[in-house]
Formats: C-alpha cells, sequence, structure tokens
C-alpha cells in the first residue's frame, strides 16, 4: 500500500502523475530545482522539497538527492515519470536498498533491456522477431563487413549502448562502409564511452509501432493495444496514435503476444513498451523496449479508457492487473501532438522564454491537454521544451483526425516559437490523412510541410495584426479615451491607420483607411476588411470569406493566429536600428594630457569603436576609439607624447560603403 | 437624462434636396483639402523626397502614436490669400499623441516657398502656440524653414504679432512648464534658429538640419568667409561644439524617433479637472446633420436635432426649456467629457440673451466647458427692442462669455452675423477653438442686408440732390456688395485667414468637439470673476 508518492520528474508528467495519485487518494511530494520554484507540478503537489540548481545533473537526476527528498517526507514510493532516473538501474536499485518502492521494473529487467545488444539476445531467445543482424562481441571492421554482406546491404550501423540517434549510420553500400563506421565507433564513444556497434539490416520505409504491456507482481501480462509513432524527427516523435491505422487483426495480435513473451522473458513488471518495426509486408522486428511510461501513453489510455498512472501504482503496491486481456477493449481513435517550444523554420531550435500568452481548446471527453505550464511560465533551456501534449479521441481515425486539427488551431502560444503550424501542417497532409506513414513521413514530405511558413503572405499577417489594433480600443490610459477610441482620425478625411512591422528582419508596412464600416489597405491589392469582435478574437471579412483572427501583443511583439499559421511581428522602432555614428567619436584629443599607448599604426583598417590611443589626462585614462569602419592613415603621437586639447591624434579615411 | 427624439424623415425630399446641396460643399471641401495635403506640390515633393527627408505630413505621421488621432489645425491658412499658392500657410499644425502625451505639432513644409514664414504662416505658427498654451500641450517643432519671407518682412516682422512672438510664446510656455522640443530637419535659419535655441530639449538631422543666425551668403556678404552650411551649423558642430542642439539623429526617421523618446521622458502630467463618463455614441446617425441642415441658410431647422447628433446618446437636459426659446441651452456629455451646450433656434430676443447668460454663469461656476452652436442673424431689432433694453440684455450675455474662464468651443454651423457673433463666442470672445461648418457664412450682417443699407443710404443721398435712383442704379450698387459679402463671409475666406481654426465636415463635429475638450482638459479650469452686468 503506497501512502505517500514522490515524483521523482517535473512538467507535465509530474503534473499528470500527481493528479492520478491524488485522485487515488495518495499523498504527493514534488522535487524541484530553482527553475522550477513555481512550477505547477510544485504547486500541485500537497509537498515540494528542493533538490539544487537548474542544471538537471544537479538536480534532478541526483539520486542522493531524490531519496533523501523521499525519506525527508516519509515518501514510501517514488515515481520516476520518463527520462531522468525513470530507467535508471542504479536508481532502481538504491530504492530497493532504502525501502522505497521504485514505480517501475525490478533493477534486473532496467539491465536487461539498457543494453541493445544483450536485449536481443534475450529477444532472440523469446522467439520475438528480430531484424537480421549481428549482435556478437566481434567487432573487428573486416568481420563486421563479412556480417553486412551476409545480411545485405543496406544495413544499419548502431552503438549497442546508446540511443537517439547517436552512433548510427546507414550504409547503403559496401563501399561506405569503412567510413561509416568509423563515425559510428566515434559517435558511439564519445556518447556512451563504449564504441560496441551493431549490424542490422536495413529497412527503407518502416512504420514505427509500440505495444504497450503490463505486468503485475504475479505472474500476469497484458498488452493495451499498439501505438503509431511513424511521425517522427531524428527519432523524435512528433504525432502519436492509437491504434495504429490499417494493420491487420493478425499482425496486432501477432506483434501484442510477442511483446508479452518479450516481458516475461524478462521477468518485466509494471508499464512496458515494446517498440518493433513494421515493414511494408506486414512483417515487424523488434526494436527495443523502454521499461518505463511513455510520453505518449495518453492516446493508449484514450482508446481503452483506463488511466495506465492508477495501474502502475496498483501494480507497485502488490495488487493484480485490473484488467485482463480478454477485457481489454480498444475502442474509436486517438491522437498525441506534442507542442514544443522549437523554430521548424530554424532546424527545430529550442525556442525558450515566458508564455506570456497562452491559450488552449477547451478540455472535454475528447480532448486533453497534458501540460505542465500556465501562461506566465517560463520555458528554460535547462530542460526539453515540450510545452504540452494534445491528445483527442474520435469515433474514428478521420473525426479524430478533425479534432486534432480543430484543437492545434485554437491553441495559442506567444512568447516563444513552437511546433503549432508544423504539427497543423503534418496534420493536413493528405498522405498522413490516407495512412500512407512510414518514419520517413517527414523527410518525405519536407518540402509541403515547410512551404506552408515559407510561402506566408507577409503583407496579409501585418495587415490583420494592423487590423486588430486599429479594431481595439488600446487604453493609454483615461485620459486619453477619446484620442483612443477615434482611431487614426484625421479631420475632413478618412482615418488612417499606419504600422511598421518586422518579420525575420523584413520590413512591411500597412497602411489602411477608413472606408465605410471596415479599412481599406492603401497599398496594393487594395482590399476591403470588415473586422468585429468576437469575444478575444476578431472575425475579419475580406472578399466575401471570413475567418476567425487572434492577435496577441506582447511589448514590441504582436503574434497574428490564424487557422493556418501564427506569425510573429515586432514593431520596428527606428531608435532600435540607427545609432548615431559620426558625432559619436571623434579622433582630437579631449583635454591636455599624455599619450599612454598607440594600439595602431598606419595601413591598419579598424571597425567601427575599436579603440585607437589611450591617453591620460587628470588621472583619468580616455580611450579614443574609431568612430566609423575605416583605414589609419596617419598617427601624429607616440606614447609618452604630451597633447593638447583638441589636437587630432591620428586620421582615419572611412570605408566606402 | 432626457433623450431627445427626432423627428427627421430622411425620404422626404426637402431632407435628400438638404442632403445633396451638403454632400456638395463637403466634397468641395475635401477635394481643395486633397490639393492642399499635397504641400509645393509633386515637383517640389519629390526633390524633397530626393534628399532623403520626409514629407511633413509623413514626419508628423511617423511622430505620432501608431492609430493616434490628429485634429489639425488651419487647413486652410493662406487659401487664395496671395498670388502665389501658399497650402496650409507654408506649416502643418495640429493636436496628436505622441507616447501616449497629446502634443501640440508645427511643422514646416519646406516645398512650399522653402517653408518660410508668410504673415499667415506666422499668424498660424502663433495660434498653434496659443492653443498648446492655454491647453497646456507639450510643443514639438519639425523645423525645415528659411525663416521670414524676406519681400513681406514688414507683415512678419515688427508688430506684437510677428515673428518674434514665436520665441516669446516658447519662453513663456516653457516658464510655465510646457515642454518645449524642436527638431531640426532641414534649414532653420536667422530668427528661426532661437526655435531650437529656445526649446527645452532640440534634436538635429545629420547633413540635413543647418541652424545659423546668418547662412553662408550672408557671412561671405559681411566678413568674405567662405564655409558650407554643414560647417556653419551642421548637426555635428552643434551636437559636438556648439551645444545648441542637444540630440544627433541619422535621418529624419531617428529624429522623429529621438523625439518621441523625449516626449515619453517628460514626466507630464495633465491637470485633467473633467472626468470623462463612459461613452454611448448618439442615436442618430451622424451624416444626417446633411439632410437637416442644408446649405441654404434663409430656411429654418430646428436646432435640437443637430444637438441630438452631437451629443452622448443623444442626451440632453435642457435648462429653461420653455423661456427664451430661440437660445437653446442645456447640459450634456461629449464623448463622456461633461459640457453646456448654448444653441441658436432663432434671433436673440431679450428673453434669450438673458437665459444665455445665466447659463454661461452656471457652466462658469461648476467649471463646465461650454459648446456654442452658431446660427445667428442677430440681435431682434426695433423700437420695442430697444425700449425694453435689448443692448443691455444682449451685453450681459457678452459680458458672460467675455469673462467665462472654462474652455469655450465654438462651431458656426449657420450665420454668424453681428453682434450674434459675439454673443455667441466668435473669435474675439477667445474660444478655446473654433470650427465652421462649410455652409456656414461669417460678416458684419448678411450681404442682402449690408446692400441694401448702402442703398438706402445711397438713394437717400441722392434724392436730397434731387437726383433719381433707378431700380437699376440701385441694383447695380447692391450686386457688387452682395458678391463681396458672399466671396469674404464664405468659409473658404474665413479659414484662409485663421478666422476660425478650421472648417469641418459636420459629420466629424462630435468627433472634433471629444477631441478638443480632451485637448483643453490638460488644463486646469480657473474660477471666474465676471465682469458688472447691466441690470
Amino acid at each position: 500500500m503506497i501512502n505517500k508518492l514522490l515524483i521523482a520528474n517535473r512538467g507535465e508528467i509530474a503534473v499528470r502523475v500527481i493528479r492520478t495519485a491524488q485522485r487515488m487518494g495518495i499523498q504527493t511530494v514534488a522535487v524541484y530545482s530553482a527553475a522550477d520554484q513555481f512550477a505547477q507540478h510544485v504547486k500541485l503537489a500537497d509537498e515540494a522539497v528542493f533538490i539544487g540548481p537548474a542544471p538537471s545533473n544537479e538536480s534532478y537526476l541526483v539520486i542522493d538527492k531524490i531519496i533523501a527528498a523521499a525519506q525527508q517526507t516519509g515518501a514510501d514510493a517514488i515515481h520516476p515519470g520518463y527520462g531522468f532516473l525513470s530507467e535508471n538501474e542504479a536508481f532502481a536499485e538504491r530504492c530497493a536498498a532504502e525501502n522505497l518502492i521504485f514505480i517501475g521494473p525490478p533493477t534486473s529487467a532496467i539491465a536487461a533491456m539498457g543494453s541493445k545488444s544483450a536485449a536481443k539476445a534475450i529477444m532472440s531467445e523469446a522467439q520475438v522477431p528480430l531484424v537480421p543482424g549481428y549482435h556478437g562481441e566481434q567487432q573487428a571492421a573486416d568481420f563486421l563487413l563479412a556480417e553486412a554482406e551476409k545480411i545485405g546491404f543496406p544495413v544499419l550501423l548502431k552503438a549497442a549502448y546508446g540511443g537517439g540517434g547517436k552512433g548510427m549510420r546507414i550504409v547503403a553500400n559496401k563501399a561506405e562502409f569503412q567510413e561509416a563506421l568509423e563515425g559510428a565507433q566515434r559517435e558511439a564513444r564519445a556518447a556512451f564511452g563504449n564504441d560496441k556497434i551493431l549490424v542490422e539490416k536495413y529497412i527503407g520505409n518502416p512504420r514505427h509501432v509500440e505495444i504497450q504491456v503490463f505486468c503485475d507482481q504475479h505472474g500476469h501480462a497484458v498488452y493495451l493495444a499498439e501505438r503509431d509513432c511513424s511521425v517522427q524527427r531524428r527519432h523524435q516523435k512528433v504525432i502519436e496514435e492509437a491504434p495504429a491505422p490499417g494493420i491487420a487483426d493478425a499482425t496486432r495480435k501477432a506483434m501484442g503476444e510477442a511483446a508479452i513473451r518479450a516481458a516475461q522473458a524478462i521477468d518485466y513488471v509494471g508499464a512496458g513498451t515494446v517498440e518493433f518495426l513494421l515493414d511494408e509486408d506486414g512483417s515487424f522486428y523488434f526494436m527495443e523496449m523502454n521499461t518505463r511510461l511513455q510520453v505518449e501513453h495518453p492516446v493508449t489510455e484514450m482508446v481503452t479508457g483506463q488511466d495506465l498512472v492508477e495501474w502502475q501504482i496498483l501494480v507497485a503496491s502488490g495488487a493484480p492487473l485490473p484488467l485482463q486481456q480478454e477485457q481489454i477493449q480498444v475502442s474509436g481513435h486517438a491522437f498525441e501532438a506534442r507542442i514544443y517550444a522549437e523554430d521548424p523554420a530554424h532546424e527545430f531550435l529550442p525556442s525558450t522564454g515566458v508564455l506570456n500568452h497562452l491559450r488552449t481548446p477547451a478540455e472535454s471527453a475528447y480532448l486533453r491537454i497534458d501540460s505542465g505550464v500556465v501562461e506566465g511560465d517560463e520555458v528554460s533551456a535547462y530542460y526539453d521544451p515540450m510545452i504540452a501534449k494534445l491528445i483527442v479521441w474520435g469515433e474514428t481515425r478521420e473525426i479524430a483526425l478533425g479534432r486534432l486539427i480543430a484543437g492545434l488551431n485554437q491553441y495559442r502560444i506567444g512568447g516563444v516559437k513552437t511546433n503549432i503550424d508544423f504539427l497543423r501542417a503534418i496534420a493536413r497532409q493528405p498522405q498522413f490523412q490516407a495512412v500512407e506513414l512510414s518514419t520517413r513521413f517527414i523527410e518525405y514530405h519536407q518540402q509541403q510541410l515547410f512551404a506552408a511558413s515559407a510561402e506566408l503572405d507577409l503583407d496579409y499577417y501585418a495587415t490583420l495584426a494592423t487590423l486588430a489594433e486599429a479594431s481595439y480600443e488600446q487604453q493609454h490610459s483615461d485620459r486619453n479615451q477619446v484620442w483612443s477610441q477615434l482611431q487614426g482620425f484625421r479631420l475632413n478625411q478618412a482615418a488612417v491607420y499606419q504600422l511598421d512591422l518586422l518579420h525575420n528582419e523584413q520590413l512591411v508596412q500597412v497602411e489602411l483607411e477608413r472606408s465605410g464600416d471596415g479599412w481599406v489597405n492603401r497599398r496594393q491589392p487594395q482590399q476591403h476588411y470588415q473586422v468585429t469582435r468576437q469575444d478575444d478574437g476578431l472575425q475579419v471579412r475580406c472578399n466575401g470569406q471570413q475567418q476567425t483572427v487572434y492577435v496577441f501583443h506582447s511589448g514590441h511583439d504582436v503574434t497574428v493566429f490564424t487557422e493556418q499559421a501564427s506569425v510573429t511581428f515586432t514593431r520596428h522602432l527606428v531608435a532600435d536600428t540607427l545609432t548615431p555614428s559620426a558625432a559619436a567619436g571623434s579622433l582630437a584629443a579631449p583635454m591636455n594630457g599624455t599619450i599612454v599607448q598607440v594600439l595602431v599604426k598606419p595601413g591598419d583598417s579598424v571597425e567601427a569603436e575599436q579603440a585607437l590611443v589611450i591617453m591620460e589626462a587628470m588621472k583619468m585614462e580616455y580611450t579614443i576609439r574609431a568612430p566609423v569602419a575605416g583605414t589609419v592613415t596617419e598617427v601624429y603621437y607616440q606614447a609618452g607624447d604630451l597633447v593638447a586639447d583638441g589636437a587630432e591624434l591620428l586620421s582615419l579615411e572611412e570605408d566606402a560603403e | 437624462m432626457t433623450v431627445l427624439k427626432s423627428t427627421v424623415n430622411p425620404n422626404d425630399a426637402t431632407f435628400i434636396a438638404n442632403h445633396e446641396a451638403m454632400t456638395a460643399v463637403v466634397d468641395d471641401l475635401r477635394a481643395k483639402l486633397a490639393v492642399i495635403q499635397q504641400g509645393g506640390g509633386p515637383k517640389y515633393q519629390e526633390r524633397h523626397l530626393a534628399r532623403g527627408k520626409l514629407l511633413p505630413r509623413q514626419r508628423i505621421d511617423k511622430l505620432l502614436d501608431s492609430g493616434s488621432a490628429f485634429l489639425e489645425i488651419g487647413q486652410f491658412a493662406g487659401f487664395e490669400c496671395y498670388e502665389e499658392d501658399v497650402p496650409a500657410a507654408g506649416v502643418v499644425a495640429g493636436i496628436g499623441t505622441v507616447e501616449g502625451v497629446q502634443c501640440m505639432i508645427i511643422a514646416n513644409d519646406a516645398t512650399v516657398k522653402g517653408g518660410t514664414y508668410y504673415p499667415l504662416t506666422v499668424k498660424k505658427h502663433l495660434r498653434a502656440q496659443d492653443i498648446a498654451a492655454r491647453c497646456r500641450l507639450p510643443c514639438i517643432y519639425l523645423v525645415d524653414s528659411g525663416g521670414a519671407n524676406l519681400p513681406r518682412q514688414d507683415e512678419v516682422f515688427p508688430d506684437r504679432d510677428h515673428f518674434g512672438r514665436i520665441f516669446f510664446n516658447q519662453a513663456n510656455m516653457s516658464a510655465q512648464g510646457i515642454p518645449q522640443i524642436a527638431v531640426v530637419m532641414g534649414l532653420c535659419t536667422a530668427g528661426g534658429a532661437y526655435v531650437p535655441a529656445m526649446a527645452d530639449e532640440s534634436i538635429i538631422v545629420k547633413e540635413q538640419g543647418t541652424i545659423f543666425l546668418a547662412g553662408p551668403p550672408l557671412v561671405k556678404a559681411a566678413t568674405g568667409e567662405e564655409v558650407s552650411a554643414e560647417e556653419l551649423g551642421g548637426a555635428d558642430v552643434h551636437t559636438r561644439i556648439s551645444g545648441v542642439a542637444d540630440h544627433y539623429a541619422s535621418n529624419d526617421e531617428h529624429a522623429l524617433a529621438l523625439a518621441r523618446r523625449s516626449i515619453a521622458r517628460l514626466n507630464f502630467q495633465p491637470a485633467q479637472p473633467l472626468q470623462p463618463s463612459a461613452v454611448k455614441p448618439p442615436r442618430y446617425p451622424a451624416d444626417e446633420l446633411y439632410g437637416i441642415v442644408g446649405t441654404d441658410l434663409r430656411k429654418p431647422y430646428d436646432v435640437h436635432e443637430v444637438i441630438a447628433r452631437i451629443v452622448d446618446d443623444s442626451d440632453f437636459d435642457e435648462f429653461k426649456q420653455n423661456y427664451g426659446t430661440t437660445l437653446v441651452t442645456g447640459f450634456a456629455r461629449i464623448h463622456g467629457y461633461p459640457v453646456g451646450i448654448v444653441a441658436n433656434n432663432g434671433i436673440l430676443f431679450s428673453e434669450s440673451a438673458q437665459k444665455g447668460a445665466h447659463f454661461i454663469e452656471l457652466c462658469a461656476q461648476r467649471k463646465i466647458p461650454l459648446v456654442f452652436l452658431q446660427n445667428i442673424t442677430g440681435f431682434m431689432v426695433g423700437k420695442k427692442y430697444e425700449a425694453e433694453g435689448i443692448a443691455k440684455h444682449g451685453a450681459k450675455m457678452v459680458t458672460a462669455v467675455s469673462c467665462a474662464q472654462v474652455p469655450k468651443f465654438t462651431v458656426l454651423i449657420g450665420g454668424s452675423y453681428g453682434a450674434g457673433n459675439y454673443g455667441m463666442c466668435g473669435r474675439a470672445y477667445d474660444p478655446t477653438l473654433m470650427f465652421m461648418w462649410p455652409n456656414a457664412r461669417i460678416s458684419v450682417m448678411g450681404g442682402e442686408q449690408a446692400a441694401g443699407v448702402m442703398a438706402q443710404v445711397t438713394g437717400d443721398n441722392l434724392r436730397r440732390q434731387g437726383k433719381e435712383f433707378s431700380a437699376e442704379q440701385e441694383q447695380a450698387l447692391k450686386q457688387p456688395i452682395i458678391d463681396q459679402y458672399e466671396r469674404q463671409g464664405h468659409p473658404y475666406y474665413a479659414s484662409a485667414r485663421l478666422w476660425d481654426d478650421g472648417i469641418i465636415d459636420p459629420a466629424q463635429t462630435r468627433d472634433v468637439l471629444g477631441l478638443s475638450l480632451a485637448a483643453a482638459n490638460n488644463a486646469p479650469i480657473e474660477a471666474t470673476r465676471f465682469g458688472v452686468f447691466r441690470m
């Protein structure tokens, strides 16, 4: 029986675990780093323990601190979430040693699955289908090449102890093998401290289908349907769904049973996921087993109606599985989209900052949001930049997909860049709708997926931003009531509204003129816009078409959300872009003094603001800097010289622009 | 509250005819304004732009907050006053918000005769300063002017309200804590040099702005020294060596951004004696004013219909509704601000004049701004009225109007003749702002009446000499007088000479008044002390 549960994690998963624990009447303890002082999981938990600085290797990854927090608060169990210590053998062992219930599999199971090659050997024995390959200890290049030829090109080289795509190479033919192997070994050594490499048959166009399994301490095991996580970007799952569409029931059953065999082969307990590659011909191969709760577990929950965290807690308390295999029903279809603070236009670089605007679709029986943040929270550089998981359910895949798109349309985030437009582009991609899935989906369709953002009509979005400003009563203060209500009033003329906006350093200028009850864009094309406010959005009518638009302001930034995309502009502020130059500096001595040092010589080319001469006067040092970029033509003094106020110290020829 | 009930029928033939007639004069107003706003015309504008400078109206747009209203004054100043065209008298002026602060902006138009000061340029500049001083509006001068118009030096230099008054005003406004900011964006020569020099803070644009007491030609003539304008008084000289200017700007846009920055740092607190309440629009559309009023000044209409289209929620609580009914007085709100409205609804009688004086006293006592809607042929004449002392009753109203210390706003919505103009706060009575509808007329009396008086006097003289005065002779005498009065009483003629602050589209009256009230609300309202009322 668990009375008090410590959650050794943060963000959405911590929140999600706390919610279930609280519903089950279990006291909860959160742990937090300096960066998470005000985080949602801390607010939500009954107790919270500070565990150190922001970097996770000084807080969330420090086993001693987690254990101490559990002991200090009297917790009797620890839920590791995913990531961090969730698959850390030493941590599980330590929990056992300290008499704390680790909500996860036995240490031995973690260990068995920690090494890919060892895992495969076990699976092979348990008759779980494996990708043909060599997983042995021999690592000589010639030997591995021979193995590769035996398997048949193309082959895949993988680090035995690794993941996340590091130490991984696809080799198309024999000629590329040597170089690829060395590269993979190098990366594996650097990343995992071990350069052991596996060779496998490379499956060109597979789907990623995984089975959720659950085992209790009494030897029972079930599988809770499968998930398709084929839409991936560099081995990062982007959109997941359950059940996997377009799969024969026989295949589904075979995969489920193979997954159970896999779990039982390592005496598994708790929630686990067995990942398979599903080839186009319906054959499937064991990839790996994740000995934890997966990020994408909610899609399984949505189609089975079960709470997997509740199951985890029950199983860890020693209870039998709540359901038997035949009692597990799959109903409808579910999607999960991972909403990240990242910039798809710039290689998905994480985007950090304050979520100063956050509007989400309403949660309901078929729409769920798992998130650890609220408006005003910060996405820091210390942790995974996932903002939320949007999970939807529908009676059919089509209905669920419609709800996914609608949900993404209503998801509006300002302050950081997000992948929402990218997720929407995927959801709208006809091949996605037609279940033409493979792990290379994004790669295949990248042109269409990225075109949407590249071909944005910036003038249109800038016009929307301006319309919003012109339509909202901006209240500087009460004293300017009339001045702000009569937007752009001009005597004996139509009102005007001008806005200069920047998007990725591109200047977009908008000039609107009042016309009837709407506005006309003065620039080409001269469209007429009618705007009505609706809740916190705007209904914009143009050319007989109506669109709902949301505009959010933050400081000098303005973000426009439509059903197609969101675009963030910055107000063009001249003072920010121009700094006075010519008058800023002079080459003359500012007062009588002594030259301390001459830093340049004739012929030197110098940057603006570069130090040229240092002189001393009245016990102070003065640095004479280049007012502009240029070339030094002459130097009139040297160190030690006395100079008079106003004397030119050197001459500089300005670079031609 | 009393909501006015309109009885206007927009399908009525007279309404339609009126609407068309007013539309025609408003269209003409707009067309003429469009030309005026072209400043010196395409040739000079292109030359100006080619120098990397912005046009004055572009400068103002960039200086103002995005979406700020701009209440321009004196749009028609100088219109057909000189042999050459001097659109807007070569200077654009008006009120707008900069960083949320209402400011008076005065921008020279260098495309109009080099931005030199004609007599009406001076008058407009001084008028803008006068408004700023009264409303306590920070002033931003966008200087780009060759200084006084030399051929007309006698009309711009020596007198009290000539060029020198500009600097007198700057000094005194500064003394009163009304910020004075100058942005030198072009020439700023001779007397003009004092605009930045006397400003609290000044900005100058690199390679565009120059400040000097004497330009290179005069220097050469005086001392033989040869020097370029930039060396003599450019941005570098004045921000680095002379200290005549404070901020160095790379170009026009940068200069305007620096001006905005200065305003943002003013720590300027408007007095705000009035607290605006929530705004409700009138219950009737503003453009119906066209159909109600029309352009034929002889056709009477009920001024309540006008008030119903100007005040918030058409809510008007009338004062002395049943007494002296040719003058309508009452309380209302415009864009949330409380006002007392004084509006003509016929000729002024003794009772209406006394009622007007009483009501103005009330507003002064309560510190409620006054709005005069002027449509007045004058006070009633005749033996009976002189005998009952209409002159002293009229005098009471004039005394009240003269002394009332509340903001006063006058709109000429029809005729403005004779002493009626005085009692209804004509220009001489210092309204804070004064506007004219394009159908209005202003003169000492109507053209017909003046011609009639002249014909009467001439006829009497001729007849005394035993000469004949035929109907043809009479007509020949009268017509030029009628024509002269029509020409000189026309809004274009009046506004060109700054007898008012601008001609306005009747449909914008409410908004213009709202902005004016908000502008006046920057200044405190002083207590009124009235002169002796003749009883």
